[in-house]
């Protein structure tokens, strides 16, 4: 215990002296790291603007309220294509999540040296880039519209789903699967009646969590012209129809709040 | 040979097992899988795919991807450069910032500690930072303070502060009482009882999350530039449109290497802390 002598009264003290130096430097390194980020936003910023800011947010809400709520009639179809990508895209993304996961997992891989590496680089590439980049990156390819933002969010959901997959393949309780081969079953069997049991619930859960997720993203992926709630959102933008805006984004809390109470009331129920 | 055998063996335990059904009540099961059906055909009556330009893009597609395997890194190096620093600044100070903001939200929105208004006022900044999305957040905040890395940094630390706020209220809620309140007993003063009784307890999981936080930070400021919001996204951006497939895809693996170091080091020191 790291004591300190003071006129010949020993107090106790939390750390040693050198593990407080050594914190001391380590907040120091921090402090100069994060005023030296401070410096570079600071010196791009236009600070005029930012004094000005108040004056703009306080316009901008006068601009946008009240809501244009006679708007909602054309709100119909783009609600509809985006509950579409979500949906659509979640369940494109869990069929090629659960093979992925089957090869990534360190219990069912085929071969840990070549399988396993190579579906852990598609879930990671999938997993780090977001949902809109790849809309962009698709739409470059094939063309605006809905179809893009399906396998932009299948995509991304790939490796999110494929990575709690394969976590909890990893967990699984072993015995069962002996149990299993031990009464003769073959590779599949022992996958069908040993395995996919043991992970069904987790696999429901992550299969809803991830539909909220894509719920979310698919109402902006129409920023980038990949269909969905999105494109009506960025045309209003376009043309500062702020009541307009201020609709769409109470439509897009509203959706967003209800896919959390569905897929909460879903995981409890299942979990 | 092991058939007519089965046979008997069936017709003198009675029916042949069967996996038993998900969902156990049958008329609920067949309503959901019927339903599930016809949204399925809904939806792909809806959806309008335009096939001639899937495949004239199919090209295009096959051009990105062989791209991958020669990334240009050097003819817009600068542009690459200046949004990759751009990125990480803003995620460093969005970081420091908003965690620094949650720590006393995330206090305030635990029922064991809070009285009940700010519990319900913390809980309602944590309801509202969960329900905006970052880049209609972002969306807002360019209009309001124009373009450049504030307006992400402004979004990142937002975002940042309805994140950990709740998981931090979430782990404290969770706590053990026994040690905070034998804290308490020995007379310490508010600040110290968070201090020695709750702080110890939350401090390893609220490093975890901090940890994964600055790598979601570092994704989520890589699109911020599609809004003007700063950072590589911009850049990346601009790749696409002019069709330079190789810059893009140079940018992609950067971001890539990029979340995985930090998810590496992050394991790291969660491993450490735990």
């Amino acid at each position: 215990m790291p004591v300190l002598e003071k006129d010949g009264v020993r107090v106790w003290q939390r750390r040693s002296r050198s593990e407080s130096l050594i914190r001391w430097f380590g907040w120091l390194i921090g402090v100069a790291v994060f005023m030296y980020c401070w410096q570079q936003i600071s010196a791009v910023t236009t600070w005029f603007f930012v004094v000005d800011a108040p004056r703009i947010a306080g316009d901008i809400w006068d601009r946008a309220t009240p809501p244009k709520w006679g708007y909602i009639t054309q709100l119909g179809r783009p609600i509809w294509d985006t509950l579409n990508i979500a949906t659509l895209g979640t369940i494109i993304a869990l069929t090629l999540a659960v093979p992925t996961a089957f090869l990534a997992a360190r219990n069912t891989t085929p071969s840990a040296l070549f399988v396993r590496p190579i579906a852990l680089l598609v879930i990671v590439s999938t997993r780090s880039i977001n949902s809109l980049i790849w809309a962009l990156l698709l739409i470059a390819i094939i063309g605006p519209g809905v179809f893009a933002g399906v396998v932009a969010i299948a995509i991304r959901s790939i490796g999110f789903c494929a990575k709690l997959l394969y976590e909890a393949i990893e967990e699984i309780n072993e015995s069962q699967v002996e149990a299993v081969t031990a009464t003769g079953a073959s590779r599949w069997q022992v996958m069908a009646y040993g395995i996919v049991p043991q992970i069904l619930p987790a696999f429901a859960g992550i299969a809803v969590f991830r539909w909220d997720i894509n719920i979310r993203e698919s109402t902006v992926l129409g920023l980038v012209g990949a269909g969905g709630i999105g494109l009506q959102l960025s045309a209003s933008l376009n043309v500062l129809a702020w009541p307009q805006v201020s609709l769409i984004l109470i439509v897009i809390l509203f959706a967003v709040v209800i896919s959390e109470w569905v897929s909460a009331k879903v995981r409890g129920a299942i979990i | 040979m092991s058939t007519p055998l089965a046979c008997e063996v069936d017709t003198l335990i009675g029916v042949k097992w069967q996996k038993p059904p998900l969902v156990k009540r049958a008329w609920l099961r067949w309503t959901l899988i019927a339903g599930f059906a016809g949204y399925l055909v809904a939806a792909f009556l809806t959806i309008e795919v335009n096939w001639m330009r899937v495949y004239e893009g199919l090209d295009r597609g096959a051009a990105f991807v062989l791209a991958f395997t020669s990334p240009d890194f050097t003819s817009r190096a600068g542009d690459i450069w200046e949004g990759m620093v751009e990125s990480v600044v803003m995620t460093v100070t969005a970081s420091v910032v908003g965690i620094a903001i949650s720590i006393p939200i995330g206090l305030g929105a635990a029922r064991n500690i809070a009285p009940l208004p700010v519990y319900l006022a913390c809980r309602g900044i944590v309801a509202i930072s969960r329900a905006l999305q970052e880049i209609i957040v972002a969306i807002l905040l360019v209009a309001i303070f124009g373009f450049g890395p504030l307006a992400g940094f402004l979004t990142l630390s937002f975002a940042t502060i309805g994140f950990l706020s709740k998981l931090l209220a979430e782990d404290i809620e969770s706590m053990d009482r026994v040690q905070a309140e034998a804290i308490k007993a020995s007379g310490a003063r508010w600040t110290q009882w968070i201090n020695y009784g709750v702080q110890p307890q939350v401090m390893p999981r609220l490093i975890g999350l901090s940890m994964y936080r600055i790598d979601i930070n570092f994704r989520e400021s890589a699109i911020l530039g599609l809004v003007g919001a700063g950072g590589i996204g911009a850049t990346l951006n601009t790749a696409f449109d002019r069709y330079e497939y190789d810059t893009a895809a140079a940018i992609l693996i950067l971001i890539i290497v990029v979340v995985m170091t930090l998810e590496y080091l992050s394991g790291i020191i969660r491993a450490r802390v735990q």
